[in-house]
């Protein structure tokens, strides 16, 4: 069944779009990453125009993530305290980013950039995660092994300490508000919403429980996309509100189911998915910038004025 | 006085001793939510006060239709240290979302090179004259020619269009699916030995209606009442979704 989208001004087959939706919906339920380093370049395959692919799946993650965060609400699992912290230093930081994205766009090779530090982000991110993993998963298979003390680093000793109750730790608010800052910078600047980035910096210079923090990111999110579709429907009209209907469909179904998947599954093979993924989307990028493309010119559309 | 007047006009355009009489299947377009595509069809006559000349080369016929006007900017990847960059950024002005062309043969005999630059007739010269350097932008041009002829909104139809016996013409363009909206120039030729003898221009009207347009419009009239609108959709499904997921559990 065909649907003809009214910003996109294309014609695109209702199931694919729902299933699209669907299988994004199910990640950003399990792992709390909103999908769109996923979801975006999906729509570009459909046939959808980039810009309308970009502003409408910020659209579709806020939906997404909402549905996913009530799950996770009623399980308990989103520190709130946390949350607020990491998206005011989150907001800073898409500020920030915006000011270096303008920046490193008037000294032109910006998609150049952004792909690489996708590239090296990832890579470094996923791999990171998935050998701390796979050595947490074989070590919890091992009978008689105990489980590790919580160490403390040097950022314990940081003033302005917060109590964040769900997440169990008594830190300084200042680490928090750096990762939100950093994430927020790269977001800005990749055109994410920075959940695959915001996720293992939590657990791993934050030291807070893996289930704790997939609602909590999913809270975050949730405010930074809200900003970001707002900004995209007011300045380009690329929002496609057809097209956001058809996802959103697919999305809050797939985030409920991903949010029981995640439930029954173990921290260790959760994150160890979720490494995977990251890795398979960087490879797909760094084979992207290595190989020979088989057309050498490219075409961007500009808005007419 | 009139008569003298009608029969001045008359000798004053001798070239336009055959005429185009064109018709339409339909020159409005709507896009509907379930639109996939249309199919027009474009036909017409010749009219000739006198019979044909006895040993003039035969009569073809080119049929052009262009869709709205977009500015691209067009670049070239080049590898440097192992990795493909993109360089050269070519602003090309003026170049079609959509463009046909049709023609009773090749269009190489069926169009001299002369009147193809006047009357910027195939795909790279209607490109070309809405005021790009040819010079410098000659592979740009070229590479977003063929980029779109592979997407099929730039095409050549060669003996695409039925003539018969120098009188009856007639030629099916099939519009695609992804069609933006516009008004869609639609320009017929008459040749004879690659010289444009004739030449007719109308417009076909592609409108969004229904739902469509006003979609379009509300988002591109109170875009913050839109945005809004699409966060407090997603919310809500979001929320409905919860709910029913949290219900069909217990």
């Amino acid at each position: 069944m065909q649907l003809y989208l009214p910003i996109a001004e294309v014609s695109v087959n209702i199931f694919l779009i729902l299933g699209l939706g669907g299988l994004v919906g199910v990640l950003s339920g399990m792992f709390g990453v909103g999908g769109g380093f996923l979801i975006t370049p999906l729509l570009f395959l459909a046939g959808i125009p980039p810009a309308v692919a970009v502003a409408t799946s910020t659209n579709q993650i806020v939906a997404s993530s909402f549905s996913a965060l009530l799950g996770h609400l009623r399980r308990r699992t989103v520190d709130i305290a946390m949350g607020s912290v990491l998206l005011a230093g989150g907001l800073m930081g898409s500020a920030l980013g915006i000011m270096v994205f303008n920046w490193l766009k008037a000294r032109g090779q910006v998609d150049l950039l952004v792909e690489l530090s996708y590239v090296i982000f990832l890579g470094t991110v996923g791999a990171m995660m998935f050998i701390e993993s796979l050595n947490a998963l074989i070590k919890s298979r091992r009978p008689g092994a105990r489980p590790k003390r919580r160490k403390h680093y040097w950022v314990h000793a940081l003033p302005l300490k917060m109590k964040f109750r769900v997440s169990g730790l008594y830190i300084s608010a200042i680490p928090p508000l750096l990762v939100g800052l950093s994430v927020g910078v790269l977001a800005a600047i990749m055109g994410v919403g920075g959940g695959f980035v915001m996720v293992p910096a939590m657990i791993y210079l934050l030291g807070m429980p893996t289930k704790v923090v997939i609602g909590t990111s999913l809270f975050q999110i949730i405010f930074v996309t809200a900003f970001t579709t707002m900004l995209h429907a007011v300045t380009n009209q690329t929002v496609d509100i057809a097209l956001a209907l058809l996802l959103i469909g697919g999305g809050v179904i797939g985030a409920q189911l991903g949010t029981r998947i995640g439930a029954r599954m173990k921290a260790e093979q959760l994150r160890i998915l979720l490494a995977l993924l990251v890795l398979a989307v960087c490879g797909q990028l760094a084979l992207g910038l290595v190989l020979e493309p088989s057309e050498l010119y490219e075409i961007q559309p500009v808005a007419a004025q | 006085m009139i008569r003298l007047a009608l029969l001045l006009l008359a000798l004053a355009s001798p070239a336009r001793a055959e005429e185009i009489v064109l018709g339409l299947s339909r020159d409005q377009v709507a896009i509907t939510a379930t639109f996939d595509g249309s199919d027009i069809l474009i036909f017409g006559a010749v009219r000739r006060e006198a019979p044909p000349p006895v040993n003039a080369d035969p009569l073809e016929v080119v049929v052009t239709v262009a869709g709205p006007s977009e500015t691209a900017i067009v670049h070239r990847k080049e590898r440097r240290a192992g990795i493909w960059v993109n360089t050269d950024p070519v602003r090309i002005e003026g170049a079609p979302t959509f463009y046909a062309v049709a023609t009773t043969g090749p269009l190489g005999e069926v169009l001299g090179i002369t009147e193809d630059l006047r009357l910027a007739i195939s795909t790279s010269r209607a490109i070309r004259a809405a005021g790009n350097r040819a010079f410098e932008t000659a592979d740009h041009v070229a590479a977003l020619v063929r980029i779109r002829k592979a997407q099929g909104i730039y095409r050549l139809q060669e003996g695409a269009v039925d003539l018969e016996q120098e009188t009856l013409f007639r030629t099916a363009l099939a519009l695609p699916a992804d069609l933006v909206a516009g008004n869609y120039t639609t320009r017929i030729f008459l040749t004879r030995g690659g010289k444009v003898i004739d030449s007719y221009e109308t417009v076909i009207g592609v409108h969004k209606v229904g739902i469509e347009r006003w979609l379009f419009d509300f988002a591109q009239e109170r875009a913050a009442l839109y945005g809004l609108l699409s966060l407090l959709l997603a919310i809500a499904a979001g929320w409905a979704a919860s709910a029913a997921f949290a219900g069909w559990r217990r």
